[in-house]
């Protein structure tokens, strides 16, 4: 009984695809079709929808398929260019990253004479020919309230006459073309000099004192201290519109945003190489009401050769998020890019790696290319340390913005005599 | 551009799994050829009977990525470029290394050339295990002189194995050379708006690969191509041109990211092959040697992040080089391997119960530097490697995943005290501010060491180790 359904079932089978291959025959010839009053009975209907095509597959006569075989390959050479055109793909991203600004002038607050805007693109880096940039990367560089004997020889000899005195170097980071300075509060971990909070918020203002540019200020990464040191510092910076570096997720984070809050700074949402923990991390500042426009977010960097591919990753995920509509993550990027100085090839000296050139060279490159590789992912603010570094990167960034309209003549480089 | 699945490729095979391809089942074989660590020219069957010829077709087409792969070379160091799929390596990843090349002009001297061919050749830069090396030498035809560039050609041919870039406009010199390293399979530089009439049936006959170029015009490129293309050749490489004037970089940016885009996104056809930039064109500014070499470096740093497939470079300095080898390794890593190693204990060389202990993170490329530094000393040792949740030492101690607690934890998970009679540690540099925690948590004695583990072959480990031993 079963089978004989089955044979039925077959039969039918048959029956219908006999019946759509002589329409489909008929199709063929005559363009199209009208079916009039028919019904079609079945238990479950499927259609295969191809993407990108509605239109049934017709497979060609036997005898159209003998023609085609019968005509020998020939191949036209073509004798002049076949016409073509580019049509530049252009993508319209729904979303876009806000701007923060960092540093207030005078009459806003603050005692600034300049301020440092970052945010507000619209698609990936430097893609201008989608949407202008309407603010460059900006460079900060590092200060630290301990003398620099720990710095990298290359970098350190770039300071060694300042490094006693936070505003000093402040001073010479301006000296050197940085947008903005970061002070870096380490002495106030308890396992160095465990300085206290009054002491450090001090060091905080004498910097303010020392230099009109935008202050980052930084803690030591003790979660513990960092809270307390950090909303100590936003205090006394009321109105300077400060960047505190940073809430984390596993530190009293609260506290620091309530300071930044009350007393009108920013602050750097840092989490470890992890964009989940990043969105995670804003979602929660942005419910305790932090500003949005008040949120700058360092998903860690990692130097060139020790793990960069993880941030360039990372930033460019984030970056993306950001301009495809992705609510948390729309906040500019930042990278402690200074960490390039940790990799081997830039710090050791040419008497240790003689197979690797000149120090004085080697060390830079490998900072700028660091923060060059993280601006191309789309990091907005870069701290950075060694003022050679920072020149090669900003006419780098200055070209990457730079439209020229009009077409562009490659040098004859294979003739050029190099 | 959609993923394969493993079961639409399986539809396309013979699916007799005659295990000629040496998997067990075509669909096993479906799933390599998926992840492309197949090639699909194993399926014997499918290419050798003509009853597969419509399916042979269909998967060709079908697992051919947007980005085509050219090979360039025939010998042993054969490269392979393109072959890509996304835009964004967290996508999947980038398949092809980015091939990098270095110049030979066809002026020098055969001493010069000799020498620098050499040189290429044999460059090696180690890191990490892994060994970094060029990939290509580009002879430029400098000299206008078909049978000058034709002789710096075989003289490079003499003295390297690297497979050639034939960088000439003249089609005569391109022929020329062609004579002498046909079978080497050299990658020919340039078919443009002026010479492809002449340069086309010369790679259609010698049957090697071609790069057009079109300066600062894609649709000249792609026209280029379409008719190459027309004309029978497959393996086509474009040079959109290398700028680095002011404005210059944006517009080297942006051509790139534009042919990519539309390669990968658009899959339009004529534009989804490998791209070639030059940043040796830095040396053509006039400028200072070191200024040359730093603005190369940069350009081409910019180009490995964004998209090009073969860079011809021009500086010999380690010093400007290995910033791009190093920055083409981390972006063409897998990013579907995860960073992080499982923690342990390893053995380093034949450690006994006396030798050294390191304790680090399992951040993959922590250990790797330390065991790769252990391993060039050859010193005897165990690796006590905590679980940091794969994050590197130094952001661990600040966010406690490497702490005298965990420390503690991977000493007791993994029996450390059984396999060695002595009680120190060394901890990195970069942890030393939880040594005095660690000794206390641990009962171990801890020697902070240095900041990179590059230092440590040139400690006298025995004595140091004794020394913290006796220590009260």
């Amino acid at each position: 009984m079963v089978e004989h359904e089955e044979k039925e079932g077959e039969k039918e089978d048959k029956g219908i695809r006999e019946l759509i291959e002589q329409l489909m025959a008929m199709a063929d010839q005559l363009g199209e079709i009208e079916l009039e009053n028919v019904i079609i009975e079945t238990d479950a209907l499927e259609f295969e929808i191809l993407p990108g095509s509605m239109v049934p597959m017709v497979q060609p006569s036997a005898q159209a398929a003998a023609v085609a075989k019968a005509v020998p390959e020939v191949l036209v050479l073509p004798t002049e260019l076949l016409s073509a055109t580019f049509i530049p793909p252009i993508t319209e991203w729904p979303g876009e990253v806000v701007e923060v600004q960092i540093g207030a002038k005078r009459g806003s607050g603050g005692s600034r004479k300049s301020v440092v805007t970052i945010g507000g693109e619209k698609t990936m880096p430097f893609y201008l020919f989608e949407y202008e940039n309407p603010n460059p990367p900006s460079i900060a560089i590092d200060v630290f309230d301990i003398p620099g004997t720990f710095l990298s020889q290359p970098v350190r000899e770039k300071y060694e006459d300042v490094y006693e005195s936070p505003a000093d170097w402040a001073r010479k980071a301006v000296e050197y073309g940085a947008n903005a300075v970061t002070i870096h509060l380490i002495s106030t971990d308890p396992l160095i000099n465990d300085t206290p909070v009054n002491e450090a918020a001090k060091t905080v203002e004498e910097v303010l004192q020392a230099v009109d540019v935008p202050v980052i200020v930084g803690g030591s990464g003790d979660k513990d201290k960092d809270p307390e040191v950090l909303a100590k510092a936003a205090e006394v910076a009321e109105g300077e519109r400060v960047l505190l570096n940073s809430v984390s997720l596993d530190m009293d984070w609260k506290k620091v945003v309530d300071a930044a809050k009350k007393y009108g700074h920013n602050v750097i949402a840092f989490t470890q190489m992890n964009v989940n923990d990043a969105r995670l991390l804003n979602t929660n500042l942005l419910k305790r009401e932090m500003p949005k426009n008040q949120i700058i977010i360092d998903p860690t960097c990692a130097a060139l050769g020790y793990g960069l591919e993880y941030a360039f990753s990372n930033y460019e995920r984030i970056r993306l998020s950001a301009i495809r509509g992705d609510e948390a993550l729309q906040m500019p990027l930042s990278a402690g890019t200074t960490n390039a100085w940790g990799a081997r090839e830039a710090n050791k000296s040419e008497k240790k790696m003689p197979q690797w050139g000149p120090r004085a060279f080697r060390g830079p490159l490998w900072e700028t290319a660091t923060a060059l590789t993280l601006a191309l992912a789309g990091c907005d603010l870069f701290l950075m340390m060694h003022p050679g570094a920072l020149q090669a990167f900003k006419s780098t960034v200055q070209n990457l913005l730079t439209i020229v309209t009009e077409t562009r003549e490659q040098v004859d480089w294979v003739h050029a005599k190099f | 551009m959609v993923r394969l699945s493993p079961l639409t490729v399986h539809g396309l095979l013979p699916g007799i799994n005659c295990k000629k391809c040496g998997e067990v089942t075509c669909l096993a074989f479906a799933s390599k050829l998926v992840a492309r660590t197949a090639e699909v020219e194993a399926c014997t069957p499918l290419f050798e009977e003509e009853q597969y010829a419509e399916k042979r077709q269909k998967l060709i087409e079908l697992i051919t990525p947007p980005v085509v792969s050219v090979k360039i070379g025939g010998g042993e160091r054969t490269v392979v470029v393109g072959g890509e799929e996304v835009l964004y390596r967290h996508d999947l990843t980038f398949y092809h290394p980015c091939a990098l090349a270095i110049d030979i002009s066809d002026e020098m001297d055969e001493e010069t050339v000799k020498k620098r061919a050499e040189w290429a050749d044999r460059l090696k830069i180690e890191r990490i295990g892994k060994v970094l090396t060029l990939n290509l030498i580009a002879v430029r035809d400098v000299s206008d002189d078909p049978e000058k560039f034709a002789k710096v050609v075989s003289w490079v041919r003499e003295s390297a194995g690297l497979p050639l870039i034939l960088c000439s406009y003249n089609p005569e010199a391109i022929k020329a050379a062609l004579d002498v390293c046909e079978m080497d399979r050299p990658l020919v530089y340039a078919a443009t708006e002026n010479n492809w009439q002449e340069i086309a049936p010369l790679v259609k006959k010698y049957n090697v690969p071609v790069c057009v170029s079109a300066p600062d015009n894609l649709t000249l490129l792609k026209q280029l191509a379409v008719t190459l293309q027309a004309y029978g050749i497959k393996d086509i490489v474009l040079d959109p041109g290398t700028f680095i004037d002011n404005g210059g970089l944006n517009r080297t940016l942006q051509n790139f990211a534009l042919l990519r885009r539309a390669g990968i996104e658009q899959e339009e056809e004529g534009v989804g092959f490998p791209l070639l930039g030059i940043p040796a064109i830095a040396w053509a500014n006039g400028e200072d040697s070191v200024t040359n070499a730093y603005t190369e470096a940069i350009v081409a740093s910019m180009l490995i992040a964004k998209y090009a497939d073969i860079l011809i470079l021009h500086s010999e300095d380690v010093w400007s080089l290995l910033p791009v080898f190093t920055l083409r390794q981390n972006i063409y890593s897998d990013p579907r391997i995860h960073p992080a190693i499982d923690p342990g204990i390893r053995e380093i060389g034949n450690p006994t119960p006396e030798s050294p202990v390191f304790v680090t993170a399992n951040f993959a490329l922590t250990y790797h530097t330390i065991e790769s530094d252990l391993e060039d000393g050859k010193i005897d040792s165990w690796i006590l490697v905590v679980d940091t949740e794969g994050i590197g030492i130094e952001s661990a101690v600040a966010g406690r995943q490497f702490s005298a607690v965990k420390i503690k934890e991977a000493i007791d998970e993994f029996d450390l005290e059984s396999k060695v009679s002595h009680r120190v540690m060394m901890l990195s540099g970069l942890a030393s501010r939880i040594s005095g925690e660690t000794e206390e948590e641990t009962g171990w004695k801890v020697i902070v060491g240095p900041k990179d583990s590059g230092g440590l072959k040139a400690m006298n480990l025995k004595e140091l180790w004794e020394k913290k031993a006796q220590e009260e």
